[in-house]
């Protein structure tokens, strides 16, 4: 079998950069926690109106008491619901989207908020929204003839205006 | 030898992949033109999907498996000197393939089979258009057996001697095939048909995505082959050369069909249905898969620079000018590892776990796989079916400049296609949209690259014309000047010597594919039985 010595180090230098780049992604997956949304977590896509989470009055942006946001959100032919939320930038926020029909994919332009909405399963995923905006967001799966029209709206605001917003919101209650 | 069957075989497996690629690109013009909503007369989305399934189901199923089973008829018998073995099953094989594309047609041209050609339940289409989708791969694995078989004759037949490197390829690809359509097959049998026929009312979406990305990649794999056998056992010759490396081109075939089968997972990246370990498994191997391709430019390139040293070539890079760029096998060639190149790139951007997020289903992936599969791919078929036209049909190529104005003006075109194909993507914009109705400023930085994508569109929809233009009239010519040239089969530098029975064989890789397939599809696809998993809802589509 003939080698030629050329060949053999370019098979070792294309095998080092496959290797660095594996690195990289290994790394920041495993010690940053950079992952794609993997969380295997099943639910009945035909009775989400009767799960406690995704109720109709669950939908939407809710704060726990540890202050940690969580947004829910239901995909159906064509829209996403709620159809406009208010989130605030630079604050990690957990998305969870569950489908009520067909196959769907949600893409915020420019962000990293991308998962593919299986019927039967909640698809979760943390993310920050670096700059506030009037952000789109769109179906990015071929999902009937009304996909084109399957978008909603994120606002997100100044991270200072959330926080004046949530402490009026909890003063008025107090009160 | 009298090879008219091979001929025939060849030429009509050939005519039918290359009227559907006709077809196709007449409905990729109208598909740019529609989307890009400057002319509100064409304005329709049930038009729109109708004609973006079938140029889907045209170009990625029946182009390629047509043009395959044909190209490996005739390399099997012309590399083995051998008849195909049993042709009347070779026939019935092109008669159920095409049967099942005739079935297929006609819930797709009815707007029935409005799916893409992904075909991702719960959205159905017409039972016909899943029972003849899954005919033609039937029709398909005929070509596999009849492959083999001629493979394991040869050898028996010749037990000291090397599989010719093409012979090699070819039955690589078909035990590739094998294994890749078994996915979708069991998709299609076990889940897609009982429920579009009515027999049951849900589908579980998630084991049936499970499912297609076993196939889902390595197909794409399937369709390369055959130009990467183009690159190894025609260019060297057609460009005055050797081969550089058999014993690499081996290595190369062997670990695209190993490592291109348990790595489906890319297509998944962004499901909820499957764990992050999984994911990041199949995507060391996405990488792992890249080797071959990376080995196959080199050797390639390596084989241009001894012919355009040959030639006269000097310097470091003056081979490169010296070459024969008025041959339409290395012209085509040098275009096709260009796109290769930035194809590539883009690839590896899709292959990167996690940074996928930025760009999955948004118009970058359309963009990246035209370059790739249009761009790469097809351009060897087109130098393939070029080379071999005359030699089929023993009449001269009509004009070799007019299929020189082709290649060039497909690469153009690609060019002009899919740079703002990805563009869009990074700009967020959706593939899979028939027109852009989001209220918000986003959308107005669209337009220049929808605009744009309309004559990339024109322009390769011109080349692909041409090019069924200077095959049609190189066959129907009346003229009695007959052609006399046969294949010729590119030598290698070094005649390989004391080959392992592991690069003449597969018996062994078929082993570890059965092993690698077990450890990265077994959990995932079992999941679906031991956890509560639930099917879509019974209605709403």
């Amino acid at each position: 079998m003939h080698i030629d010595p050329l060949e053999k180090q370019w098979v070792q230098v294309v095998v080092g950069v496959c290797a660095l780049f594996v690195g990289i992604i290994m790394i920041d997956a495993l010690f940053h926690g950079v992952n794609a949304p993997s969380n295997v977590e099943t639910i009945d896509s035909a009775k989400l109106h009767l799960s406690e989470e995704f109720g109709e009055q669950n939908l939407g942006v809710s704060t726990d008491e540890n202050g940690h946001i969580t947004v829910r959100m239901v995909a159906g032919r064509y829209s996403f619901f709620p159809k406009n939320i208010v989130v605030p930038a630079e604050t990690p926020i957990t998305f969870r989207w569950v489908s009520i029909d067909v196959l769907h994919g949600v893409h915020v332009p420019m962000t990293n908020m991308s998962t593919m909405i299986v019927p039967g399963f909640v698809a979760e995923l943390l993310t920050t929204f670096p700059k506030p905006g009037d952000y789109p967001v769109l179906c990015n799966e071929y999902c009937g003839l009304g996909h084109d029209h399957m978008w909603s709206r994120i606002d997100v605001i100044e991270k200072e205006q959330w926080s004046t917003q949530q402490n009026r919101a909890t003063g008025e209650t107090e009160s | 030898m009298n090879d008219n069957t091979e001929r025939n075989l060849a030429l009509s497996h050939m005519s039918v992949a290359f009227i559907a690629f006709l077809l196709a690109c007449i409905m990729g013009v109208y598909q740019v033109l529609e989307r890009s909503g400057l002319f509100s007369s064409l304005d329709s989305p049930s038009v729109y999907f109708a004609s973006v399934s079938t140029h889907g189901v045209l170009m990625a199923y029946v182009l390629t498996t047509f043009f395959i089973m044909g190209f490996g008829y005739y390399t099997a018998s012309t590399t083995l000197k051998m008849p195909v073995w049993n042709p009347k099953l070779a026939w019935g094989g092109f008669w159920l393939a095409l049967f099942g594309v005739v079935l297929a047609a006609i819930p797709l041209l009815t707007g029935l089979a409005s799916v893409l050609y992904t075909f991702y339940p719960p959205v159905q289409a017409h039972y016909l258009f899943y029972l003849g989708a899954t005919l033609l791969i039937v029709g398909s694995w005929v070509w596999c057996g009849i492959m083999l078989m001629m493979f394991y004759q040869w050898k028996k037949e010749n037990p000291d001697e090397l599989v010719p490197l093409a012979m090699f390829a070819t039955a690589a690809n078909a035990l590739l095939w094998l294994w890749t359509s078994a996915g979708v097959a069991f998709e299609s049998l076990f889940l897609i048909i009982p429920w579009s026929l009515g027999w049951v009312d849900t589908i579980d979406p998630g084991l049936a995505r499970t499912l297609f990305s076993w196939t889902l990649h390595p197909i794409v794999y399937f369709w390369l082959i055959p130009a990467y056998t183009a690159f190894y056992v025609f260019v060297p010759k057609q460009a005055g050369s050797f081969l550089f490396s058999e014993e690499a081109a081996r290595a190369a075939f062997l670990v695209l069909v190993v490592f291109s089968l348990p790595i489906g997972f890319h297509h998944l990246y962004m499901d909820p249905e499957q764990a992050k370990g999984w994911k990041m498994l199949h995507g060391i191997g996405t990488f792992v898969v890249t080797i071959p391709t990376f080995l196959t430019g080199f050797t390639v390139i390596a084989s241009l620079e001894i012919a355009g040293r040959l030639r006269g070539g000097k310097g470091l890079l003056g081979w490169i000018g010296s070459l024969q760029w008025t041959n339409t096998m290395v012209l085509s060639v040098i275009l096709s590892l260009l796109m290769l190149i930035f194809g590539g790139f883009g690839g590896l951007v899709n292959a990167s776990y996690a940074m996928n997020a930025m760009v999955h289903n948004t118009a970058w992936v359309p963009g990246h796989f035209h370059l790739i599969f249009a761009g790469t791919t097809v351009i060897m078929y087109f130098a393939i079916a070029y080379y071999l036209w005359p030699i089929l049909t023993k009449k001269p190529l009509i004009s070799n400049n007019m299929a020189l104005v082709q290649l060039w003006t497909w690469f153009i075109g690609i060019c002009i296609l899919t740079t703002p194909w990805h563009v869009l993507g990074l700009l967020g914009q959706p593939r899979r949209i028939s027109s852009v109705v989001y209220n918000n400023l986003l959308t107005l930085s669209w337009q220049p690259y929808e605009l744009a994508m309309i004559f990339g569109g024109l322009i390769m929809m011109g080349s692909g014309g041409l090019f069924v233009y200077v095959l049609y009239k190189t066959q129907f010519n009346p003229s009695a000047e007959v052609f006399e040239g046969s294949v010729e089969y590119a030598e290698p530098l070094h005649k390989p010597t004391d080959l392992p029975e592991y690069l003449n064989d597969f018996k062994l890789w078929n082993k570890v594919i059965a092993v690698l397939m077990a450890v990265s599809f077994g959990i995932p696809i079992l999941q679906f039985f031991f956890m509560d998993t639930y099917d879509s809802s019974a209605w709403g589509y």
